[in-house]
């Protein structure tokens, strides 16, 4: 019982992670909490679920075509709502605006495909295998493959490229980086790229693993997920994959062993006590303060 | 004076004034905090539901008065926001935006649950005791002790906490109970709207204080401009009416709302009043000259 419930809990959790990726490094770069995520995983799911069932593909090229969406709408997104007011304004704007962007997002959404739930068709054949006493779904094998196969690619591109290396730079000193003659324009829409395509990938995920999309899927799913940003250490890539798959784990668990109406809750009481202890979150440095 | 309004004015319009007054005390309360002190809240709505349901709980289930019952409503919203700022101001900017954001939804899972406030059902039956001449007498109120708060050096503290924090500490302001206090002040007078509007309303559920509520009370305060009196009040009032004028649209309604915070947000990234204070309007009267908003 416990081992199934951890995997249940790892399942989710890598799916926070995915989302929580694009909330870190795009305030690991401009210091936004980009609200309008939650909705681009949310348009993520929806992309999925038309290229299946309308354009009848198989479920990984919908992954992908999902992911070039996303990609785009994320970078479109930056663009318009964010871009013109780099710079000349208080980060608090900002955030207004990312709140604009999310209301306008799922309102879209709902005149689309109206506000009910839609299941997802049947894309896998689900095979339950036990190991020994514990069982596990080709579902969830597959969930937890393509989540760990994205964050190893993330990690490596982060790490040994040449452009993951001026996304580091511009996370340390935008000023700086574009005195060294970075693009910062171009690496801060390319962030915004890549945090779109993962979330997108974690929303047909979860849409085949509930077998439910709604418009409204986005907003607790991005908060948690931001919970897990918050939790890992905000800005800290290995961070948020932590955070995300501790807050999974412990809800999952918690909604087994504790009761399962105070669910939602459960996230975001774990989220204040760690920072109560640690104010930088798991992964976080702490910075010194300057005048 | 209510009875008389009543004849003149169209139930409609005083409806939207009431909401107006209940929405200019929770934005002034979130602006305390936010927009003067500079510290991120986004559970505003966390307050003002705890300020509702104890006073929707008063009156219905032990026939308080509705004064009292109001007051109690306050006061425990302001003893929660106390207890939670003392933890929770040591964190910084976003932190706190997260944890005040996990605060509120936790308070909203826990009224769900809560079988004294009906659970999801949530509480009707509350008799309307709030009237527009209350709670334009409590908005003139409130407005005049922020006013005072704001100029005396008190306020000059808090703005200073939010221009540079350890500049301010270094200037001898004590800055985590400044901060403390400004959250306590700002969660009583969210309370203050929750009694108020729970009484106005005659039901509240546990999801009209989600965090989209939070958002609209911020939208007001950044909107309007932040830590300005004035700004914050034509926020309020802006955003109040705002969606009412934008049933024309009906379903496309929160599809241009959202779309229309985008663009003013471009346009006027300040916020509508930029930093303006009363005393800055007083002036540019006085001097009837041309000035441009400090920004």
């Amino acid at each position: 019982m416990f081992w199934e419930q951890l995997i249940n809990g790892l399942t989710l959790g890598s799916t926070y992670a995915l989302i929580a990726l694009g909330y870190t490094m795009v305030y690991g770069i401009i210091q936004l909490i980009n609200f309008a995520h939650g909705e681009i995983y949310m348009w993520g799911a929806f992309a999925g679920l038309f290229l299946v069932t309308v354009l009848g593909v198989n479920i990984f090229v919908a992954l992908i075509g999902a992911m070039i969406f996303c990609t785009l709408l994320g970078m479109l997104m930056e663009k318009i709502a964010y871009r013109p007011l780099r710079g000349k304004s208080s980060r608090l704007s900002a955030l207004i605006s990312a709140i604009g962007v999310s209301i306008f997002l799922s309102t879209l959404m709902v005149l689309l495909r109206g506000p009910n739930t839609t299941r997802y068709p049947e894309v896998l054949r689900v095979k339950t295998f036990s190991l020994g006493a514990v069982e596990i779904s080709s579902l969830q094998i597959i969930i937890l493959l393509v989540a760990f196969l994205l964050m190893a690619a993330l990690t490596f591109m982060v790490q040994k490229t040449k452009l993951g290396k001026a996304m580091r730079a511009c996370s340390q000193d935008l000023d700086a980086s574009y005195l060294m003659g970075i693009n910062v324009n171009r690496i801060i829409s390319f962030t915004f790229a890549i945090g779109s395509a993962l979330a997108a990938a974690g929303g047909v995920m979860v849409g085949i693993y509930y077998n439910a999309v709604w418009p409204y899927m986005g907003t607790m799913a991005g908060l948690k997920a931001f919970s897990a940003a918050v939790l890992g250490g905000i800005g800290s890539i290995p961070g948020a994959m932590l955070g995300g798959i501790i807050l999974g784990v412990l809800e999952i668990l918690g909604v087994a062993y504790l009761s399962s109406s105070y669910k939602d809750a459960i996230a975001f009481a774990i989220l204040i006590l760690v920072l109560l202890v640690r104010p930088q979150g798991i992964m976080g440095q702490k910075k010194m303060k300057k005048v | 004076m209510d009875a008389w309004f009543a004849q003149y004015v169209d139930a409609y319009y005083l409806r939207i004034m009431v909401l107006i007054g209940i929405n200019i005390i929770l934005a002034l309360g979130l602006n305390l905090i936010t927009g003067v002190t500079g510290q991120l809240s986004m559970g505003h709505a966390g307050f003002m539901s705890i300020g509702a349901y104890t006073a929707a709980i008063l009156t219905l289930h032990y026939g308080t008065s509705f004064v009292l019952a109001l007051l109690s409503g306050s006061l425990m919203a302001a003893f929660f926001g106390f207890i939670i700022g003392i933890p929770t101001l040591r964190l910084e900017g976003d932190y706190l935006a997260m944890v005040t954001i996990g605060f509120a939804e936790i308070i909203r899972v826990f009224f769900l649950n809560f079988e004294l406030g009906g659970k999801a059902v949530g509480l009707y039956g509350m008799q309307q005791y709030t009237t527009f001449s209350m709670v334009f007498i409590l908005v003139i109120l409130v407005v005049v002790l922020n006013w005072q708060l704001l100029k005396s050096r008190y306020g000059r503290a808090l703005y200073a906490i939010r221009e540079n924090e350890i500049a301010a500490e270094a200037c001898g302001v004590n800055t985590t109970g400044m901060k403390v206090a400004a959250f306590t002040m700002g969660s009583f007078l969210a309370g203050l709207a929750g009694g108020l509007y729970s009484h106005y309303m005659g039901y509240i559920a546990p999801q009209d204080f989600g965090f989209m509520r939070s958002i609209e009370i911020l939208n007001m305060v950044v909107l309007g401009g932040m830590g300005s009196i004035p700004g914050v009040m034509l926020g309020a009032a802006v955003l109040t009416v705002l969606p009412e004028m934008l049933r024309i649209v009906a379903d496309y309604r929160l599809l241009f709302y959202g779309a229309l915070l985008v663009i003013l947000m471009i346009f006027r990234p300040n916020g509508i009043m930029g930093d303006m204070r009363l005393y800055d309007l007083k002036q540019r009267l006085r001097t009837k000259e041309v000035k441009t908003c400090r920004s």
